[in-house]
């Protein structure tokens, strides 16, 4: 008997040992987002919340908020707070309406020539740009604090939403300009059906191969550098599994997609951003200064580092990602409508949260927020699949981030 | 009056995997000054917070007994009430509220279950008598120096009729004339029978008032030393904190002085708050390549702003006079300007100005000098791990990773990452500001060696500190500045710290307290 317990506990000993260097804190939001799918796959009625066409409905429903919450990361890593960012999502659909639209639909606006698709979009984008410069200018060269900079913008640019859509609706919205927040690739199958492959989207598959094969080289090459520096690394099988597990999650949803419509354009947006904006919070200087900025203002300023600037870009940046929301909003609802938006703010700013980001500012990742941003919205449609009440909803969802945030201070207390 | 007040006796105090204190014994006579020594992390504080209820009983091994009475402390409070009163060295002042509101907080006169104010400034004014304060007690603590805030905790601590005041470093952050007050001040307490322990890391203070010194190291006593009867020299303490002979507090060298690199001409500088206050006048200096260069100046002479003024215009307004560096006219627009010209500044307050504490050790070396580790647009993190562990090497950084955080260094560490953030510049001038400040007796001997270091590969430093005898070791010059004004130059040969003392208190009006 006893050596079979000298065994177990040279066998965990073993195991302790092979978790060295794993930063669970870390890992438990993906452990949490996979409970969540996990818990709402069974209790679903027929299952319906892992079906192709509920992964399909998730993103495009999600994108936007996910969307805000990269710009949001950022803004509270550096100690910011932006309240505003619902209001100019709504201002810039209308924005986008007024581009697109009205000189086409509407009686009076014939001398304003109609933008093309793109030219709307990036135009719309611009003026959320601007939107950001205006907010950027008093908090970073005013010196007032974002939060009531962006409470005041929260009112102002709602109001300007409601005078340019002068109390009514403005669309529907241009095929092309609608495809960004409710279309697919390949929709219909067509290279898929040319090569006797119908019941899949061949176009869905080979992006996501191409995905996953992009990932593991990244995690491979990433380590094989750590390794030439002679860095501590995450234990090998720790990193296989780690690894092979993120590749068949991957793999699963996008089969799941090429089986529903194929990929939505919104999720093609969505990951181009999260790898830009991983490259720019991890490996650029401006990333790199927003965590020094939040960290110690006062050492950021004497490091040389130009606060007033770096604070300045990111309402910048942050005016621009809600453009982008905005216009995905409006384009997937055909129309812009006074009350879009609503309350985005307040899903940003949980997702961020959920996404194990500090209120003091100086941490939080963009991919953190993202997985923020799904467990809440996984959260939110499976509770409708359950047919559970908006009253049950809210009080849920006000836990979760409660929760969330107390987990995350409850084991910061144990590391010290 | 040989009775003992306090007996800690055979104090162990565990944390996860450290021995904090180890069978502590400290017998603490009434009516006596009884001052603790040690290097930083032996144990000092660690036995102030099990003496002060911070750690409850039933935490700890062993028995405190206070006036014949072994005690059961849950909490700070339990403490107070028995009259034990801690005054911690960054100092539990609110800054926005009155001295009067500060001395009663949590502790507040009322009647009918409301504050009373006028007894409550009466009171007050009572208090701050005793410690020899004539300010207002309406007057918000921050309109108040850190030497005058200092009295008005001990003024807190009388109000809750202490029988046994610890003060932890009193004194660090005091200049000369009010670490003589308070230490007066102490003289004055114990004539009327009060006890106190006193931690600092002032020898010489040490030496001015205790009665008695107990040294500890590695969380054990080494030895308890009666100040009174023999002579006590400071070497014997520091021999006992540091555990080997300290022969030699600063490593000597052959300066090696090559060409002016640093010039400063008719500087001044105006306060931001009120542009017409002038706070820095027309100050000339200069530092030659190789030399280091102190400037010594009583706290409030101007020595912080002077520096942080020609860093990049990060104090003051309206600056005006001229800052050559090898020659050439620098333009000191910005922070970011001023490093480009060749000067890194190391903060005298490494945890407020210096470091960002949540983040790890080599992303704290690298931020100064970012753009020099971007390669294509991308900072590259494998070479910032490289550079910082060559610096955790060459400086004897005690950490396990270069990707430790840098929060949970001790003070020395923390302050060799400052170093080598600015080493990482590659500047031509050095100014660091207090860089041993709250640091043990074994680093300063370290953070010596580095500045050295750095004069024989032909950099230009200047060392601000209030340290006299620090200066007066390493320095081949020094400036004194009283008032913001350079009042004298002391080359090596005539140093002497009477000399130093008289420049740094030559004020305009020669009626300086």
């Amino acid at each position: 008997m006893p050596k079979v317990i000298e065994k177990i506990s040279a066998r965990t000993e073993n195991l302790r040992n092979r978790l060295e260097g794993v930063d669970l804190r870390q890992n438990a939001i993906f452990i949490a987002l996979l409970a969540v799918i996990a818990f709402f796959a069974i209790t679903t009625p027929m299952h319906t919340s892992v079906t192709p066409d509920n992964w399909s409905n998730l993103v495009v429903q999600n994108g936007y908020i996910l969307v805000l919450a990269i710009g949001m990361v950022m803004i509270i890593i550096a100690g910011h707070i932006d309240l505003s960012v619902g209001s100019v999502a709504c201002f810039i659909g209308s924005v986008a309406g007024i581009l697109v639209v009205r000189p086409l639909e509407q009686h009076g606006w014939e001398w304003l020539p109609a933008f093309p698709w793109w030219g709307a979009i990036l135009g719309a984008i611009a003026v959320g740009a601007l939107v950001g410069m205006w907010q950027g200018f008093w908090v970073a060269y005013v010196g007032i604090p974002a939060f009531i900079v962006t409470l005041a913008g929260m009112l102002l640019f709602r109001g300007l939403a409601l005078m340019t859509l002068q109390n009514s609706n403005i669309g529907p919205y241009p095929d092309k300009f609608r495809a960004i927040g409710n279309g697919f690739i390949d929709i219909d199958n067509r290279i898929g059906t040319k090569f006797g492959v119908t019941h899949y989207n061949l176009v869905a598959l080979v992006i996501t191969a191409i995905g996953i094969l992009a990932l593991l080289w990244n995690s491979l090459a990433t380590r094989r550098g750590r390794i030439k520096y002679k860095q501590k690394v995450e234990p090998r099988t720790w990193f296989f599994i780690k690894n092979v597990l993120l590749a068949v999650m991957m793999g699963y949803v996008g089969v799941q997609l090429s089986r529903a419509h194929g990929i939505p354009w919104t999720l093609m947006v969505l990951v181009f951003l999260i790898v830009v904006y991983t490259i720019v919070m991890k490996k650029t200087t401006f990333g790199r200064h927003i965590y020094a900025i939040g960290g110690n203002l006062h050492a950021a300023v004497l490091s040389g580092i130009n606060v007033r600037r770096v604070n300045f870009w990111l309402f910048v940046n942050m005016g621009a990602l809600a453009a982008l929301s905005g216009i995905l909003i409006t384009a997937r609802m055909n129309s812009a409508v006074p009350s879009a938006g609503n309350g985005f703010e307040l899903d940003a700013i949980s997702s961020v949260f959920i996404g194990g980001a500090a209120v003091q500012g100086g941490v939080g990742t963009v991919i953190g927020s993202i997985v923020g941003g799904m467990i809440q919205g996984i959260l939110g449609n499976g509770m409708n699949l359950n047919s559970l009440g908006i009253s049950y909803q809210m009080t849920i969802k006000g836990l979760v981030l409660l929760l969330a945030v107390a987990f995350d201070v409850w084991s910061k207390k144990r590391t010290k | 009056m040989t009775e003992n007040i306090l007996e800690m006796r055979d104090i162990t105090k565990t944390f996860p995997g450290v021995k904090a204190l180890v069978n502590v014994d400290l017998h603490v006579k009434r009516g006596n000054i009884h001052a603790i020594c040690g290097e930083n992390g032996a144990g000092k504080s660690t036995l102030m917070k099990v003496l002060s209820g911070v750690y409850p009983h039933g935490t700890y091994e062993g028995d405190i007994v206070f006036e014949n009475e072994v005690l059961n402390l849950k909490n700070i409070r339990d403490s107070e009430h028995l009259g034990i009163v801690i005054i911690h060295q960054e100092l539990a002042l609110s800054p926005h509220l009155s001295i009067a509101e500060n001395i009663f907080l949590n502790n507040e006169i009322k009647t009918r279950g409301l504050i009373d104010w006028n007894k409550t400034n009466q009171e007050a004014q009572k208090l701050l008598a005793k410690v020899g304060l004539s300010e207002d007690p309406n007057t918000a603590v921050k309109n108040i120096g850190v030497g005058k805030q200092q009295l008005v905790e001990i003024a807190k601590a009388l109000s809750k009729r202490v029988k046994l005041l610890i003060l932890d470093e009193p004194t660090a952050a005091l200049n000369d004339a009010d670490s003589e007050h308070l230490l007066d001040l102490l003289r004055q307490f114990k004539s009327q029978g009060m006890t106190c322990i006193i931690i600092s890391h002032k020898l010489n203070e040490i030496a001015a008032i205790a009665d008695m010194t107990t040294i500890i190291r590695d969380g054990e006593v080494i030895e308890t030393l009666d100040m009174s009867a023999g002579k006590v020299d400071q070497e014997r303490i520091i021999k006992a904190m540091v555990g080997r002979e300290m022969n030699n507090r600063y490593p000597v060298r052959e300066p090696k002085i090559g060409n002016e690199i640093l010039r400063v001409e008719n500087w001044t500088v105006h306060h931001p708050d009120d542009a017409s206050r002038e706070v820095i006048h027309n100050v000339n200096f200069n530092v030659k390549a190789g030399e280091i260069v102190g400037l010594a100046g009583i706290m409030g002479a101007g020595r912080t702003e002077l520096a942080r003024s020609i860093f990049g215009h990060s104090w003051g307004v309206n600056i005006s006079g001229q800052v050559h560096v090898n020659g050439k006219l620098a333009n000191l627009k910005t922070v970011r300007h001023a490093i480009d010209a060749g000067i890194a500044y190391s903060t005298e307050d490494r945890k407020r100005f210096g470091l960002n504490l949540i983040d790890d050790i080599k992303r704290n070396i690298s931020i100064a000098s970012l753009d020099d580790f971007v390669k294509f647009g991308l900072v590259n993190d494998n070479e910032e791990y490289r550079v910082a562990s060559e610096y955790r090497d060459s400086m004897n950084i005690k950490a396990p990773s270069p990707n430790s955080i840098v929060g949970k260094l001790s003070g020395g560490n923390q302050q060799k990452v400052v170093l080598s953030q600015w080493i990482n510049v590659n500047p031509e001038v050095l100014i660091l500001d207090e860089p041993t400040r709250g640091i043990d007796v074994g680093a300063k001997y370290e953070i010596y060696t580095i500045m050295q270091e750095l004069a024989a590969r032909g950099k230009a430093v200047l060392v601000i500190s209030s340290e006299l005898p620090e200066l007066l070791g390493i320095c081949d010059r020094i400036y004194a500045i009283a008032e913001g004004r350079i009042t004298g130059e002391v080359e090596r040969k005539d140093f002497s710290p009477e000399l130093l003392m008289k420049y740094m208190t030559m004020t305009k009006e020669a009626t300086h307290a």
